[in-house]
């Protein structure tokens, strides 16, 4: 299955500035491999102890992954998977 | 330097009181490559806490598909304090994912004085910048449209 990525502007340095990339995969967590493999250190900043990072969003089309299974989620040829990381924070 | 007109801070300001004492959060949008924020774009804070704030995961997708499509980037990521100092706190910094934005923090601790200040967040390490209110772009030095009116 071939899908094209949306790389969000803090992780374009392992992407050589590209804001979307091709990578191929039945699965998210394929998807996330085989971009690994060719942007060195992006598994790293996604995926932590097995699960995706808590402030990370990623969406297969418009639907964020939590909602669908996770590193699990299907993904099917000519998807668009987006990389969000979170606004977030607070006080504490 | 955060160079900001004075609408956009009132704004800003305006939503923190609102929402206050949850934590308040917003972005304002300007054109890519200009450092000018123009669009102010209140979020709701899916976290309703007074002690953190989270957009909630489908309006983020749709706040930078928009952005995406205007040629517009977050030039402003703004959020509260309701009981602490305009500072980026230790979470704040870890979180932060946008080493371009101007994170600007208004405290509305004191319900007469606000306090607001904006800081560079890059690899979690926190930098203070100045503040320049202006009236208008026009005359700030901010780009294309640093053009006196006819």
């Amino acid at each position: 299955m071939a899908v094209t990525v949306s790389i969000p502007t803090i992780l374009r340095t392992h992407t050589g500035g590209e804001k979307s990339v091709p990578a191929a995969g039945a699965t998210l967590a394929e998807v996330i491999d085989d971009l690994d493999a060719n942007h060195g250190g992006l598994k790293a900043r996604l995926v932590k102890d097995g699960a995706l990072h808590r402030f990370v969003n990623i969406y297969v089309n418009d639907e964020d992954v939590r909602f669908a299974g996770g590193l699990e989620a299907k993904v099917a040829d000519g998807d668009n998977v987006t990389i969000l990381p979170a606004v977030a924070g607070g006080a504490l | 330097m955060l160079t900001i007109r004075r609408d956009l801070v009132d704004a800003m300001v305006a939503h923190a009181r609102r929402d206050h004492p949850d934590e308040a959060c917003g972005v304002i949008a300007g054109p890519d490559g200009s450092d000018r924020p123009e669009r102010f774009i209140p979020m709701l804070n899916a976290a309703r806490s007074p002690t953190f704030y989270e957009f909630d995961s489908a309006d983020l997708l749709r706040l930078y598909r928009e952005m995406d499509a205007n040629d517009e980037v977050p030039v402003v990521i703004y959020h509260s304090h309701t009981a602490t100092e305009a500072y980026p706190s230790r979470t704040d910094a870890k979180i932060a994912a946008e080493p371009f934005a101007h994170y600007v923090l208004v405290s509305t601790r004191d319900p007469h004085q606000h306090e607001l200040r904006s800081f560079r967040i890059v690899d979690g390490a926190i930098t203070e910048e100045p503040v320049e209110v202006v009236e208008s772009y026009r005359f700030a030095h901010t780009g294309p449209d640093d053009v006196p009116e006819a």
